[in-house]
């Protein structure tokens, strides 16, 4: 196995609240290697950004909890170390880009005042080590004339650059992993791309994995290694990207491939969106959490959760429609026959 | 690497991103109008100048400061800023203990011993601004922690600091004070003291509200995911986030500290004689009201009044110009 990183077997984390027990993550199992990139799909509520917060250990308890699984960083466990250990590895080993680059930088403090502090937390640097740094991480990641920039604060800085910004603070420490959690979603579609690219550069030249969490399948394609596709707290299916892409198995993975627009399509081809609603978390159903929408329900589905079906070299599915009846099916949607020859 | 200056949404910023230097950005300053946006500070400020009952209080207690400054730089030097003796009598100037009345060598008259009137009110000016900055200092140096603390971890500390806060704020302030004034040793440092412990309470509740919404921002998670421990997220990310609220409550607070001294003096507690305060002065001179000898009474009533109107109308200005929701 390559340089392995991160392991992840059955996570779950619930929340405890008034309403019941809200079962946001429930039994996913990810790897994560160093250069590799995985991206974790799902709609919103699917517990793609809970998963992502147990790894830091930020899901807020209470009402929130890890109630099961291991998370080994290397040798460690993450869910057993303690809290101080626990800040060394926040910000140093595992750093965070959050969705909303508006709000994500503190108003008051001078964006590279911010970026010093993160590396001060870390390493053994005086304040003005720190502080050139910070010009040359805000360099490195494409914020023009960046040593007058780090003296502004980030309210002079336009939603892009503060994004920038808060990546150069991710990058600042020399992470193992970087989780990108929804990094793009709130940038126009043009800065989009800028911001990927960043990461992705950031990524070769540091040499992190990255674990991408994101709505967007379009993203996911450009730059994920592997893709886990979550559905109500669950990974129904994950693989490599063209596995995902080209050969996918669950039927949820087939309705968010559908629901994409295509750039090649000849004729013009109406989007099929996933009909209903996702499940309430607090009353999950029994077997699959997608059986409520699933267009090829069986009985067996609302029983109970199907066991992992491995359908090619590191690409598993929990499905209980069989193999063949799946191939059938693929075979015969208007948005996979470009690729079926 | 990117175009980089696709990354600005506007088309006159693509300019604004080659700025250096100070000089420059002047420069941008004046060819757009000046339409850059204006930091917290600046944006108070030009609201706060086009209140003039503001901007009259500020003046008030710019000079205030500097008064009981200079004061206390004199003082301290082992002599007074005023012109004559405040604390020596000299009977000749109190014919039949009454005082005289105003006059060019003693512009507010001098006191039923003699002593210059105007001298005793500018020592009362440092006594007053002492207690004032002080006592608010050590009520925002236990509020300004416990608030926070509150607010952040939630819970039982919670419940804990806030319900001591409501202890506080059950008794009657005046009371609470002359209660706690006993238990001190008697002198002027006790006042502040006692007034700073019994006000902790205000700034504490103000600012735990500021932090609850505060705390939930992401840039405090991310603070967090950067491996920032609390205390470091509490006074560094958090509490400059919750402080315009706490200006507001400094000045107007500072005013109250002054009127309650004023209050624990008339009532012979504090000052002791022969320093002078206002309260201690109008306390001391109204007997001689009746007599006729006003001048005593009205000076330090005066500048206590007025003072005390300064602190309250700029701190209702900063409300007003720190307030969003008052935003033309």
């Amino acid at each position: 196995m390559a340089d392995r990183l991160l392991e992840v077997k059955d996570l779950s984390t619930h929340f405890f609240t008034h309403a019941g027990v809200v079962k946001a993550v429930n039994g996913v199992s990810f790897t994560l290697d160093r250069k590799e990139t995985l991206g974790i799909v799902g709609e919103s509520g699917s517990g793609k950004t809970v998963a992502a917060l147990s790894l830091m250990r930020l899901v807020p308890d209470p009402p929130g909890k890890v109630v099961e699984g291991s998370l080994m960083l290397g040798t460690r466990d993450l869910r057993t170390i303690s809290d101080a250990e626990m800040r060394g590895v926040r910000g140093n080993d595992i750093a965070m880009i959050f969705q909303d680059p508006m709000t994500s930088l503190n108003p008051v403090v001078k964006v590279g005042k911010q970026i010093a502090e993160a590396i001060t937390l870390h390493q053994d640097k005086s304040k003005s080590e720190a502080w050139d740094m910070a010009a040359q991480l805000l360099d490195r990641v494409g914020i023009p004339d960046a040593p007058a920039r780090v003296n502004q604060y980030p309210f002079e800085f336009s939603g892009g650059m503060r994004q920038r910004a808060m990546i150069a603070m991710a990058i600042s420490c020399n992470p193992d992993i970087l989780i990108a959690d929804e990094p793009t979603t709130a940038l126009d579609v043009t800065i989009q791309a800028q911001i990927i690219e960043v990461i992705e550069e950031m990524q070769q030249r540091y040499e992190s994995g990255v674990i991408l969490i994101t709505h967007d399948l379009g993203v996911v394609a450009e730059i994920a290694d592997k893709v886990m596709v979550m559905y109500g707290g669950r990974t129904v299916e994950y693989g490599g990207i063209d596995e995902i892409f080209y050969n996918p198995h669950h039927p949820y993975t087939w309705g968010l491939l559908g629901s994409l627009p295509r750039l090649d399509e000849v004729e013009k081809v109406r989007l099929t969106p996933i009909k209903g609603q996702p499940p309430d978390l607090i009353s999950l159903p029994k077997g699959c959490p997608f059986a409520g929408r699933c267009v090829y329900v069986r009985p067996e589905c609302r029983d109970q959760w199907p066991e992992l079906e491995i359908v090619g070299p590191e690409h598993g599915v929990h499905c209980w429609v069989p193999e063949a009846e799946r191939r059938e099916v693929r075979a015969a949607l208007p948005h996979f026959q470009a690729y079926v020859t | 690497m990117p175009e980089r200056h696709q990354d600005t949404s506007g088309n006159q910023i693509v300019e604004d991103l080659t700025i250096s230097t100070v000089g420059e950005r002047d420069v941008i300053d004046e060819k757009y109008g000046g339409a850059r946006p204006l930091g917290l500070w600046a944006d108070t400020w030009r609201r706060l100048r086009r209140n003039k009952l503001a901007i009259v209080g500020l003046c008030i207690i710019v000079v205030f400061i500097v008064v009981g400054s200079a004061e206390a730089i004199a003082y301290l030097a082992g002599g007074y800023l005023a012109p004559y003796d405040p604390i020596k009598p000299d009977y000749a100037l109190s014919p039949q203990g009454l005082g005289s009345p105003p006059s060019l060598s003693h512009p507010f008259g001098t006191d039923y011993l003699g002593r210059d009137v105007f001298s005793r009110v500018l020592v009362a000016t440092r006594i007053s601004m002492l207690v004032g900055v002080i006592a608010v200092a050590i009520a925002l140096c236990i509020g300004l922690v416990l608030g926070p603390v509150s607010g952040y971890y939630g819970g039982w500390v919670d419940s804990v600091i806030m319900r001591t806060a409501d202890v506080f704020f059950a008794f009657p302030f005046i009371l609470f004070v002359l209660l706690l004034l006993t238990v001190l040793p008697p002198g002027f440092g006790s006042v502040f003291i006692a007034i700073g412990i019994l006000s902790w309470a205000t700034y504490a509740r103000l600012n735990r509200g500021s932090v609850l919404s505060v705390k939930t921002m992401e840039y405090i998670e991310a603070a967090r995911a950067q491996g920032a421990s609390d205390l470091r997220i509490i006074f560094r990310h958090v509490l400059p986030n919750t402080m315009a609220p706490v200006y507001v409550a400094i000045a107007m607070g500072i005013g109250g500290a002054i009127t309650t001294e004023a209050a624990l003096a008339f009532l012979g507690l504090g000052v002791q004689p022969p320093d002078a305060s206002w309260g201690k002065m109008i306390s001391d001179n109204l007997t001689y009201l009746a007599a006729g000898s006003w001048w005593m009474l009205a000076f330090p009533s005066f500048f206590l009044i007025v003072t005390v109107f300064g602190f309250i109308s700029f701190g209702n200005g900063l409300r007003d110009a720190t307030d969003p929701k008052l935003k033309e």
